[in-house]
């Protein structure tokens, strides 16, 4: 199934950008989160970020980190994190999932017997934060034949050039275009040149493209889905989820 | 330039990054063709690291051991303590070659700090060096050292507050900051080409070892012998042996408590294949692929990764790699303190512990040639309280 692509042709039908959602796994329990994910859903988030505790989330802001390490702390594995996908799946069976990781966890796993359960889960698509487009073939080569995609990120500094070879030979995914230089977190501002930005990239790649890093509120998601297909939020969810409310955007 | 050693090594990095690293391997391609960055780097080495650097015989301790003649590479000796000098002055030369007017810098026994933080000051520019909190209290005086020197240390409290969660502070900062930051890493690790640059910097101590060994003997040692925590000094002892097959090469790990307590930092005798801080390397880490918590009586040394060429090393043969205790090292501090009357740092008591452990079985003709990568200034209160816990 290409959940990812039809997320984003139902969004555009509906005149909207798709509401790409984060959600760290494990945080505060596994359990709680697999419901926030139930709740992000019914309010309308179209992709899913299943977020994986890892000990050492260096490219990560405060809130995902506090969040990564008191998941940590309960002892939530990715292979918890995929036995949830797979609960997730049988309750939203059209909503795509995307397991966000570092790649030491995927990689420890074993890349066959990686590909096996997450394919197993249903899992759509792989965002390894710390894999770029030089080191990511061992995985492609794995996950590619189970029919599970990989969304590459494209960085401020990244050069046109570069982003026409990240969408080779993908499909079903989007290109995860990161707004500022730095750590994921909320932002007051977005760079005066994102609209430029996502312009650019928009008119090179046949893929979708989704604004994510520094979204946190409905002006700024509106504002980026004049340029882009869709918007990510991440941590204004952690953030509501740990203040005990259901997510939402200020 | 070399990005991969077998299948270690790599560039596993956020994506923000590849940019300012595809810079630096420019930088440094086009520094390493010029002759007047060659030369001045020398002359800095030279005029005001104070090298070459001798090497000594320890001949009361090789008398004692009965073996082997022990020879010492005196990294100590080098301005700010230690051998993490040679390294520095090579990145902030490339620092200010890119324009770059900010030095950032993660640090374990704050050596490497100390040696960012003299050479922002030498070349005028500014510094910042993550350190984890508790290596902060551990090298309380290099802390006030870094400070003096005009940089800012910032205190890492978080995870298990040493030096990889320092690492993580300092690549942080870098992806924010990467156009007018230089990231000046402290060891062979991190993505390519920090690797490589770091050897070919600390590659000085190699080859003026080898020098010097054919000068004062009219032949090269039989072992060359260094601790490896990252192994920057080991890789940079290396690299002047590296063609010579007669030489046996001994990367010494840090083993804290023993292997088999799981309070160590042994990466290669004690690790597993993974990824992390940018290059694919043997890592301390779960069964669930979360890096552990190391522990070593040397904060230099207590990082859960090695560098990627190490593994290399290893897998080839080329060298072996060892394992010394708390316990051995800071035998090994004592007795250097009084058969020699030079006080080494810890990290660099491993590697003379384990060349303490073979001299005995050598002939008194073989020559072991260990590196004393730094002086142990920095360690005093930390041997006290070890000693004191020890007694009680």
């Amino acid at each position: 199934m290409q959940r990812i692509t039809e997320a984003f042709k139902k969004a555009k039908r509906e005149n909207r950008g798709a509401f790409v959602a984060y959600v760290t796994m494990g945080y505060p329990t596994l359990e709680q989160s697999e419901r926030a994910v139930d709740d992000i859903i019914a309010a309308g988030a179209d992709i899913i970020e299943l977020g994986v505790p890892f000990s050492d989330p260096f490219a990560d802001g405060g809130v995902i980190r506090t969040a990564s390490y008191k998941a940590l702390e309960q002892g939530v594995t990715i292979n918890d994190v995929i036995a949830s996908a797979a609960r997730l799946r049988e309750r939203h069976p059209d909503t795509a999932f995307v397991l966000f990781s570092y790649y030491n966890l995927i990689y420890s796993m074993g890349l066959e017997n990686f590909a096996r359960e997450a394919a197993r889960a249903q899992i759509d698509a792989v965002l390894p934060v710390d894999l770029p487009y030089e080191e990511r073939d061992e995985l492609l080569s794995v996950i590619a034949p189970r029919g599970i995609s990989f969304v590459p990120l494209i960085a401020p500094n990244t050069t046109l050039e570069r982003v026409k070879a990240f969408e080779k030979g993908l499909d079903n995914t989007f290109l995860y275009v990161i707004t500022v230089k730095g750590t994921t977190g909320e932002r007051k501002n977005l760079p005066p040149d994102l609209a430029a930005r996502l312009e650019g990239i928009r008119s090179l790649t046949h893929l979708p493209i989704a604004a994510g890093f520094g979204i946190s509120t409905r002006e700024q998601a509106l504002e980026v889905c004049k340029h882009a297909d869709g918007f990510v939020v991440g941590s204004r969810i952690v953030k509501c989820l740990s203040e005990g409310r259901k997510p939402c955007l200020s | 330039m070399n990005t991969h050693y077998g299948i270690y090594g790599g560039q596993y990095v956020a994506e923000t990054l590849m940019a300012p690293l595809k810079e630096l391997e420019a930088a440094y391609e086009e520094a390493t063709g010029d002759e007047s960055f060659q030369r001045e780097f020398h002359e800095i080495l030279r005029d005001y690291v104070g090298r070459e650097s001798p090497i000594t015989c320890a001949r009361r301790l090789s008398e004692h051991l009965g073996g082997a003649q022990i020879i010492l590479k005196r990294e100590d000796l080098n301005h700010t303590g230690a051998h993490k000098i040679n390294n520095t002055i090579g990145q902030a030369l490339l620092a200010r070659r890119m324009g770059k007017k900010r030095l950032i810098a993660e640090t374990g026994a704050g050596m490497h700090g100390v040696a960012t933080a003299t050479v922002a000051a030498l070349f005028g520019l500014s510094c910042d060096v993550y350190m984890g909190e508790i290596d902060v209290k551990r090298q309380a005086p290099n802390v006030e050292r870094m400070k003096m020197l005009g940089a800012t240390v910032h205190s890492v409290s978080e995870a298990s507050a040493t030096l990889k969660d320092a690492m993580n502070e300092a690549l942080r900062d870098w992806v924010a900051n990467c156009d007018d930051t230089f990231y000046v890493i402290g060891t062979v690790a991190g993505p390519a080409p920090y690797p490589q640059i770091v050897r070919d910097f600390q590659s000085v101590i190699g080859k003026e070892a080898r020098r010097q060994c054919l000068e004062k003997f009219g032949r090269l040692p039989d072992e060359a012998i260094a601790c490896v925590g990252g192994g920057s000094n080991a890789m940079g002892l290396f690299a002047g042996f590296i063609d010579d097959k007669e030489v046996k090469l001994v990367g010494v790990e840090a083993g804290g408590k023993g292997l088999e307590t799981n309070q160590h930092a042994s990466s290669i005798n004690g690790g597993r294949l993974g990824v992390l801080h940018g290059a694919k390397t043997m890592l301390l880490q779960t069964p669930d692929g979360n890096i552990l918590d190391t522990y070593s009586v040397s904060a230099g040394l207590d990082y859960p990764g090695v560098g990627p060429e190490h593994c290399y090393l290893h897998d080839t043969k080329r060298a072996e790699y060892t394992v010394i205790t708390d316990d051995e090292a800071i035998e090994a501090f004592d007795a250097l303190c009084r058969f020699e009357g030079i006080i080494p740092a810890l990290e660099s008591s491993h590697a003379l512990a384990e060349a303490i452990k073979r001299a005995p079985h050598l002939p008194k003709s073989a020559i072991l040639l260990v590196n004393l990568s730094g002086r142990g200034d920095k360690d005093m209160e930390n041997i006290r309280r070890y000693k004191d816990a020890k007694n009680h």
